[in-house]
């Protein structure tokens, strides 16, 4: 804390609301807040100075914001909502009490100072690069310089007339020309850009003061306008497709256990039980059982990525790469004419952009025509992986079965499916299209579970099948 | 126990002692960690000090460490308590050795309470940090690497400070330690477990605060050099490499520079330390072929 900062009285009951309130902004914007969290922020402001806007700042983020993404949502609104705020509360004031600098948010207390003071203050807060406390003398400066007199109502000329004023720029560059000031080097370089730096945020204070005057604030913005345009993911689809597939690994990784109790002793094991009667000559007193292990979550995914399904991939992409996160023991490939197994580059690309990005640049899986080729995919498929496949596996299917006329190795498929212990197809396209045109679902459906899957709802019943212990 | 920091910037300070330059965003949160006696949840790339935190953490706070390093299918038999079965079998025999037929029913009674007793408790990490009589600094390292099962278990911990054992009850913690988790980000942790925490994303540091860091480490290093090879380290990074170079990484370099005694970082020399940053062979020639370039056309241009 800087020397003559003096902490303001705190009105617990008004701020918790104000707390509150933005916290209502931030869940409205999509994150996830507990009142646990909130009360963790309460808690933590009692701890930090209200008087530097990093350290409140920063108390709210460490407390409300816990991922990257959340982080950037929190900034956004955070700084929107205060603003408002500021310019609500000046709003309330009376118009008289408003104009006077005495009365000024955060110029409370503070004397009327003169001219020079204040360019020292704001030269000192420039150079050490002191955030909030430039903020208050920008509030200071409009507030001893702009309202004496009324403004001339444009923005720009007002910037223009305080600058004059303030002779903060000259200030500067008067005393670097001359070399005479103790200043050092490296700050008088900065100067002009900082100058620049201090006049948008006068611009700022004026739009604030122009607000008072006019008594109205401008239309509120609604953020998720704002943070959408921002580059968030291709898919607004995607955070939900990830919180589908945690779920499903969540239910993979417990279904063993919740069969432990009923189910303990469905096998008896007849090679150890043999061993143990050993011991009362012959006679199978003690009778062993076979373990019951649970199913090791496997998968092979396979997914279509070419032309006629280049919406659905998108999606299918986000599919494979949310469950790359989740999963482990997970093998991926994607294919359109051939087969190239992905399961490196999602293990190494961490962002879904880059890759899609990559899939598409080098995945080398056009041939000659682009088209689907079902018969030629499933061929390399199990000559590449046919030998890994297991009963303990599920093979994971995503594609529209659009075959382009070609051959749809039927066969080829069956036998992946036989090694395979399950096999589910999920097929972007509405039930309604199915087996139409060049559709060949139904030839592959005796040897498969197919499911229609186009948004995240789908996803969400194919993971309840997928998770129901077979019997 | 050394007093607590008055604000943030106090504590940075002390961190920086202790050899850790914070900015303003992590002293903050750790400031705030020890005040409201919450976990911290550090979450970012490979190598920008996530476990140095909590180590310098002990340090300023002159705590113990207690380490917890995470792996998958790590459970709460190596990270909670565990039953000393071969003490206990021992206790058992040694009591029905010494019993006679008349006390044996009583004898039990007694053993089987006995067996369950304190004494007989292998202390784990997360055990041992609650039931300690200092407060320590416990880091639970790369959480991200555990299944979610052992998430949820760590949550009655990190809101409450105790651990429940069927056998003993609840143990309660009779100090508040500090709690630093870390995680790379390989996976999305449980809502759950970040709900009870404080969250810091720790990030590469801009380039004069890696400077800053750099000389910090390896102060025997000419600053010219230093500046060099955050430069060239920063060069690197953009790079569309498996693995960047991490900030440990460039304070290795540093430290292998001072050892070799350069001067400057040629060409020549970059060949052959980048080793120490590029850790994949594929990554070894495309840097090889990019920053050996450029470092081989700055020098002729200078020469």
């Amino acid at each position: 804390m800087t020397d003559g900062d003096r902490e303001p009285a705190r009105n617990r009951a008004g701020f918790d609301v104000r707390v509150v309130e933005l916290t209502g902004r931030l869940r409205a914007e999509g994150l996830a807040i507990g009142t646990s969290e909130l009360m963790d922020a309460l808690a933590a402001l009692e701890h930090v100075s209200w008087r530097s806007r990093e350290e409140f700042h920063g108390a709210l983020a460490a407390t409300l914001a816990k991922s990257p993404e959340d982080r950037r949502i929190f900034d956004l609104v955070f700084d929107a909502y205060l603003d408002r705020q500021v310019e609500g509360e000046a709003l309330r004031l009376p118009a008289s009490a408003a104009a006077a600098p005495e009365n000024f948010e955060y110029a409370e207390g503070v004397p009327a100072i003169d001219l020079r003071e204040l360019r020292e203050r704001i030269a000192r807060a420039l150079r050490e690069g002191d955030e909030s406390a430039l903020r208050d003398l920008a509030r200071l400066t409009v507030a001893t310089l702009g309202r004496l007199r009324s403004g001339s109502g444009v923005l720009g000329v007002d910037v223009q007339r305080i600058r004059r004023e303030l002779d903060l720029t000259g200030e500067l560059h008067g005393r670097g020309q001359h070399g005479d000031a103790p200043q050092p080097d490296s700050h008088g370089t900065l100067s002009r850009e900082q100058a620049r730096h201090f006049d948008a945020l006068i611009r700022r204070e004026l739009q604030h003061a122009q607000i008072q005057r006019t008594g109205r604030l401008p239309a509120s913005r609604p953020l998720t306008e704002l943070a959408r345009a921002l580059p968030t993911g291709p898919s607004a689809d995607l955070a939900a497709v990830h919180r589908v597939v945690a779920q499903l690994r969540r239910r993979l990784a417990s279904q063993g256990h919740e069969l432990r109790g009923s189910h303990r002793h469905a096998h008896v094991d007849v090679r150890r039980t043999m061993r143990a009667s050993l011991q009362t000559g012959g006679v199978p007193v003690d009778v062993r059982y076979r373990p019951q292990r649970p199913r090791r979550p496997e998968l092979f995914v396979i997914c279509d990525v070419s032309t006629s399904v280049s919406s659905a991939s998108v999606f299918f992409l986000s599919v494979l790469h949310a469950l790359h996160d989740s999963f482990r023991r997970m093998r991926s490939f994607v294919f359109v004419e051939r087969i190239s197994e992905v399961t490196d580059l999602f293990a190494r690309e961490k962002s879904f952009s880059a890759v899609s990005e990559a899939i598409s640049r080098d995945a080398g899986v056009v041939d000659v025509s682009g088209y689907t080729d079902y018969g030629r995919v499933w061929s390399e498929l199990l000559s590449l992986a046919g030998e890994q496949l297991h009963p303990g596996a599920t093979l994971i299917v995503l594609g529209d079965a659009r075959a382009n006329g070609r051959d749809p190795g039927i066969a080829a498929f069956e036998a992946l499916a036989e090694r395979a212990g399950r096999a589910f197809w999920l097929n972007p396209e509405p039930r309604l299209y199915w087996n139409h045109g060049d559709s060949v679902i139904g030839a592959y459906e005796p040897h498969c579970r197919v499911h229609e899957c186009w948004s995240a709802t789908h996803l969400e019943d194919f993971v309840k099948e997928l998770t129901r212990q077979p019997r | 126990m050394v007093a607590d920091s008055a604000s943030p910037k106090d504590l940075a300070d002390r961190l920086e002692q202790a050899g850790y330059l914070a900015d303003d965003s992590t002293a903050l949160v750790a400031f705030l960690a020890t005040r409201l006696d919450k976990p911290v949840l550090v979450e970012g790339p490979a190598g920008v000090g996530k476990t140095e935190l909590a180590k310098a953490l002990a340090r300023v706070l002159d705590r113990e460490l207690v380490r917890l390093q995470c792996y998958e299918g790590l459970d709460e038999a190596k990270a909670l308590y565990e039953w000393n079965y071969r003490k206990q079998l021992l206790r058992i025999q040694a009591e029905g050795g010494a019993g006679t037929d008349g006390g044996q029913a009583a004898g039990w009674q007694s053993v089987q309470e006995d067996i369950f007793g304190p004494e007989f408790l292998l202390e784990r990490p997360l055990l041992a940090a609650i039931s300690s009589p200092q407060p320590v600094v416990l880091l639970i390292d790369e959480i991200d690497k555990t299944d979610q099962e052992f998430e949820a278990m760590l949550l009655e911990l990190l809101s409450d400070f105790q651990i429940t054992i069927p056998e003993l009850g609840r143990v309660s913690a009779r100090t508040h330690p500090v709690v630093v988790l870390t995680s790379n980000h390989t996976r999305e942790l449980t809502e759950a477990l970040k709900r009870r925490c404080l969250y810091l994303w720790l990030d590469y540091p801009a380039r004069e605060r890696e400077l800053e860091i750099v000389r910090l480490h390896a102060p025997e290093l000419p600053e010219r050099v230093s500046r060099k090879l955050v430069e060239v380290t920063e060069l690197v990074r953009e790079l569309d490499l498996r693995k960047p170079p991490s900030l440990a990484e460039s304070i290795d370099w540093a430290r292998a520079l001072v050892l070799l005694g350069a001067n400057e970082i040629t060409a020549e020399v970059f060949g052959q330390t980048m080793s120490v940053i590029v850790k994949h062979r594929t990554d070894l020639a495309l840097v090889a072929e990019r920053v050996g370039v450029h470092l081989q056309t700055e020098h002729g241009t200078a020469a």
